[in-house]
Parts: C-alpha cells; sequence; structure tokens
C-alpha cells in the first residue's frame, strides 16, 4: 500500500509510518506570525511561562494587515512585534515587503516537504510547493514558540485530479471557486487535498498558489501539489530524488478521487455571503458593481496583475467603478512597475496600493458600505467581511475583474 | 451537569461573524465583548447571559483563524457550543480556550431558541424532555480542557502552577 502526499511529508517528519487519524506530534520548521496576532501570541507565550523561543531561525514576523496604519492603535501592534524580535533574537521580521503568505516562499523560507504553521487561516498557501502548513490560533503559535512543535491529526486524503487544456479565459481561480462549489464550504474539514493532472503540472507555481490558498474556504486542513521542476526554479533548489519522490502514490488510500476535464471549467464567481455560493460568470450578466478589488495573497501576483492588464491596455474602466490593485509583495509591485504593468493598470483608471492585506480583510483603503457591489479577487466574501454586512461579495479571477471594471457590470473575459 | 438556556444559530457561522476584522485589534477580550455576532444579530452579545449555550447547525466557526472569536465567546459566559459540526481551527482554538464544544447531528433541528438544556459533558443533552447522545473528546484534548486551556497545561508543563 502506498502513501498519500501528506502521509509522506508528515512520516518523514516524525521518523515513521503515519496512517490517517493517527495523532503525532510533529518538529515545527517555519512559524508564521502575522502583525494582528502578534501581541496576542507574545502575551500567550510570556503567560504560559517560557524564557526562550525554541529557534529564534525558524521565527517570521510580517508586519502585512495593518499596513500602512489605518487605525491609531494599530501601530501597538509593531511595536510589540519589534520588542519581541529585539529581545528573544529572532532573525525575520517583514515591516514593509507585503502578505506574509506570499512572502513565507518568495523570501525563500518554506520549502518542499517542510512542516509551516501560521496564525493565518491562509497559511495552507505553501502546499504550493508541497509543504504541509496550516493556520491555528495564537495560544498554539505560543505553545510552538516555547517547544517547537505541535499535535496534529493526520488527515485523510481528498485526491483531485484535472487532466487537459483550460479555456482561455479560465484561471486557477475559477477552478478553486467550482472545486469548492462542489465540495462546499465543509466538504474538505479534516482532509489534505492533492491537486494532480496534466493541467495542473502545466500551471505556474503562482498559479498553484491560488488554488492552495482557497483550500482553506472547503475547510481542509491543507492543499498540496507535488512539487516539481518549476516547483524546484521558484525554491531556488535542486531537483534531486528526495524531491521527486514527494508525490501521492497510485496505490495510497483516498478518502474521494474528484476528476475534471480542464475544457468544462468556465469563469465563475462566488456569490454573496458565502465561498461556496458559485455561478457561471455568465449567468450574473447585468450585475453592476461599485468598485473592483485585484489583489490578496489569492490573486496579487505578477502574472495576475498582467493578466488584467492585458484585458485593460488601451481602455479605460467604467466611470463609475473605483478600481483598486494592491501588489501582494514589494518584489511583485517592483517588478509590474518595470515591465509597464502598473502604467497599464494606471492609465485604465485604476487605483495601485502599497503590498499588503490592504482591502481583502476590511481594513484597507476601499471598504464599502450598504447596497454596494464589489467584484474581489480576494478568498472570502463573508458578511461585514470588506465593509458592511450589507455589501456584497463577489470573489472572482483577475481576468474576470478586468473585464467587469471596464463593463461597470459582471462581464466574461 | 448543568443546564443552559439556548441561543440559535444557522450553518456555516464564520469567524467574521463571531467577531469582524475591525475589533480584532482591541488589546482585551472585554472590549471585544460587545460586537460578538454583530454583522448576523447586532443585539446579540448584550443579550447572552453568563452560562447560556449556543446551537448552530453545519460547520461552525469556519474562515479566519482568529482566536478571538472563541475568546469573545468564553468571555460572553457561553457554557458550551453544540452544533453539527467545526471548522478544525476554532475547534483547536476553542478547546485551547477551555470552551467546551459538542457535536451533535439531531438536536439542532429539533430545538428552538430559548429553551433549556441540560448538559452532561460525555454523556448526554435532555431538552424538552429527549435526550441526545454526545460523545467524549479524544484523550490529549480532554487534558487540555481539564487544565483550563492551553496555557494553564503549558505553565504546568513548565513548572509554574
Amino acid at each position: 500500500m502506498g502513501y498519500t502526499l501528506v502521509e509522506k511529508i508528515i512520516a518523514k517528519k516524525v521518523g515513521h509510518e503515519v496512517k490517517p487519524g493517527d495523532i503525532v506530534t510533529v518538529p515545527v520548521d517555519w512559524c508564521m506570525i502575522d502583525d494582528i496576532m502578534v501581541p496576542f501570541a507574545v502575551q500567550k507565550f510570556e503567560e504560559m511561562g517560557f524564557d526562550k523561543v525554541y529557534d529564534p531561525e525558524k521565527v517570521v514576523l510580517i508586519y502585512d494587515h495593518f499596513l500602512p496604519a489605518t487605525q491609531t492603535d494599530d501601530s501597538r501592534h509593531f511595536r510589540v512585534g519589534d520588542e519581541f524580535a529585539e529581545k528573544y533574537g529572532l532573525k525575520h521580521v517583514h515591516r514593509t515587503d507585503g502578505i506574509c503568505h506570499q512572502l513565507m516562499t518568495e523570501a525563500g523560507y518554506v520549502k518542499p516537504g517542510d512542516i509551516a504553521f501560521g496564525t493565518d487561516s491562509h497559511t495552507v498557501t505553501y502546499g504550493c510547493v508541497g509543504a504541509f502548513s496550516t493556520g491555528i490560533g495564537y495560544t498554539e503559535m505560543a505553545g510552538i514558540l516555547g517547544t517547537g512543535q505541535l499535535w496534529i491529526k493526520v488527515p485523510e486524503t481528498i485526491k483531485i485530479e484535472i487532466d487537459g487544456t483550460l479555456p482561455g479565459n479560465v484561471t486557477s481561480k475559477d477552478i478553486i471557486l467550482r472545486i469548492i462549489g462542489d465540495l462546499t464550504a465543509s466538504g474538505a474539514t479534516y482532509n489534505s487535498l492533492e491537486f494532480t493532472g496534466s493541467t495542473v503540472d502545466a500551471m505556474s507555481v503562482a498559479s498553484r498558489m491560488t488554488i492552495s490558498n482557497m483550500s482553506v474556504e472547503a475547510g481542509a486542513k491543507c492543499g498540496l501539489f507535488a512539487p516539481d521542476d518549476k516547483t524546484c526554479d521558484y525554491c531556488k533548489i535542486p531537483y534531486d530524488d528526495e524531491i521527486k519522490d514527494l508525490h501521492g502514490d497510485d496505490n495510497a488510500s483516498y478518502a474521494k478521487i474528484l476528476r475534471y476535464r480542464a475544457e468544462d471549467f468556465v469563469p465563475v464567481c462566488a456569490c454573496p455571503s458565502l465561498v461556496d455560493n458559485i455561478k457561471p460568470v455568465s449567468e450574473l450578466k447585468g450585475t453592476k458593481v461599485d468598485q473592483v478589488f485585484l489583489g490578496s495573497c489569492t490573486n496579487g501576483r505578477l502574472e495576475d496583475l498582467r493578466t488584467a492588464a492585458t484585458i485593460l491596455k488601451g481602455k479605460h474602466i467604467a466611470p463609475y467603478v473605483k478600481m483598486i490593485v494592491t501588489p501582494a509583495s514589494r518584489k511583485i509591485y517592483r517588478a509590474a512597475l518595470a515591465d509597464g504593468t502598473l502604467e497599464i493598470l494606471s492609465d485604465a483608471g485604476a487605483i495601485i496600493t502599497t503590498p499588503g492585506c490592504g482591502l481583502c480583510c476590511g481594513r484597507g483603503g476601499g471598504i464599502l458600505s450598504d447596497g454596494e457591489v464589489v467584484v474581489a479577487t480576494n478568498n472570502r466574501n463573508f458578511l461585514g467581511r470588506m465593509g458592511t454586512s450589507k455589501v456584497q461579495i463577489y470573489l472572482a479571477s483577475p481576468a474576470t475583474a478586468a473585464a467587469t471594471a471596464i463593463a461597470g457590470e459582471i462581464t466574461e473575459a | 451537569m448543568f443546564s443552559a438556556k439556548i441561543w440559535k444559530l444557522g450553518d456555516d457561522i464564520d469567524t467574521d461573524i463571531i467577531l469582524p476584522t475591525e475589533y480584532l485589534a482591541f488589546e482585551t477580550v472585554q472590549e471585544m465583548k460587545p460586537y460578538a455576532f454583530s454583522p448576523l444579530r447586532p443585539d446579540l452579545a448584550s443579550k447572552i447571559q453568563p452560562g447560556d449555550m449556543i446551537v448552530a447547525g453545519n460547520n461552525f466557526g469556519c474562515g479566519s483563524s482568529r482566536e478571538q472569536a472563541p475568546e469573545v465567546v468564553k468571555a460572553l459566559g457561553v457554557s458550551c457550543i453544540v452544533a453539527k459540526s467545526y471548522a478544525r481551527i476554532f475547534f483547536r482554538n476553542a478547546i485551547n480556550n477551555g470552551l467546551l464544544l459538542i457535536e451533535q447531528p439531531d438536536l439542532f433541528d429539533e430545538v428552538s431558541e430559548g429553551d433549556i438544556a441540560e448538559v452532561t459533558p460525555g454523556k448526554e443533552i435532555k431538552v424538552n424532555g429527549k435526550s441526545y447522545d454526545i460523545a467524549s473528546l479524544p484523550d490529549n484534548l480532554t487534558e487540555i480542557l481539564e487544565a483550563g486551556g492551553l496555557v494553564k497545561a503549558m505553565r504546568k508543563r513548565n513548572g509554574l502552577d
């Protein structure tokens, strides 16, 4: 009997075979703490009575949700983080570099086969490089900071096979939205999602990140891709035999296998106010929008900005639409500046903001009010997520977002 | 055994509903309390009395990993939550804060808000004369819950309590 990818990653770390349902204590390669949770994690760490951090090299503090600060209390979070880093000798603090989930792989921390935990639910993103990573609360993070380990239950795996060539106006965002719709918002609870097939093989790491990032919206513990040569290029590591073994075996035991033909996917939106309320964009035509948001750890990467720029080039957004573009990191911002992407978006009437979480969590510029409609490329359309509880949030791909901004109503690219 | 008044919520109660992002940065949970459940039911936090319980459907606590969500529910004095199922991060966070969570598939569909339940943890819940079986938690979680949460369990580990 073979093993699923998550079983292989965990077994390697604990030094023995594991099966779904086993409760095991794993060593932690990376801890990510975001600015919202820093003061709470620090307080719990001190209450627990630890006097040192288990490994200052393995802890990464990232300021992103509150940057630049929009409320007078926000800077307390930066101050507490800086003091904690100084006191315990933490080596990695990102104060203005971008969104935590972009940076954890982009800045060279998480590699294939690693185990990482973060104080944000979208920590599942690092599954894009074949790492086991998931979100936890600040109390558990405080426990890891002191002990370097955490208990987990080995998850069952749902395998998702996608083969074929995607239609031109479909992106990986449409794929994961459709899958969440099929699984429902709780359909993968406690499970690992493992994505395979020729469509997945052909995808960029950036596109895979979008899918891993949203795995948690189906309740999944992690969303994994087997690392390949593209992953190794991105992570700047050799594509060796150890990496090549990090894949789900054909004879592994899966809880469920879902098979899709790439040609069957169409552009979709998650409609208010549940992530699994999925409808084809073609059925939503005519829905007038007040704002379009392109950004977030889901879809704020260079390929996302370029996709939008290709559609917006030489055109202008509808006069009554505000379009807000937030690159996921400084590196992406600079690359999009250098290759003319930002210029095209700006010429089309978009507002370009500083890298960070921004509008996605309702903290940055562009929050909305009663009755307003927004098409957004981020990952959650919950009540009140981007403003008041009477804002209508439609989640969509960068291509749909760009086409919608031009038309002023929900439109297929 | 304890008895508790039921407040009833639906399916997929996410942690943005339990506590919206704009209130996460308050320094204390006490300051967050009035805003619990505000996007869905702005008056609920002021109505919940210590000892009351929440009954909900599937996937309670889905979404963000914010631990302020179970902390604020605990701070309101909620004695336990009974739901058909929980999102996994919320489940861990609740146990780590000493908040009792009970999974029960049938109770939600058969009780009304305002009903009084008698809860015997690890055994049964009685409402309107009917008994509903409930399971025990795994040992490692019972230990954390009985210690009063993960902070207290870690203090014990570190020889402080």
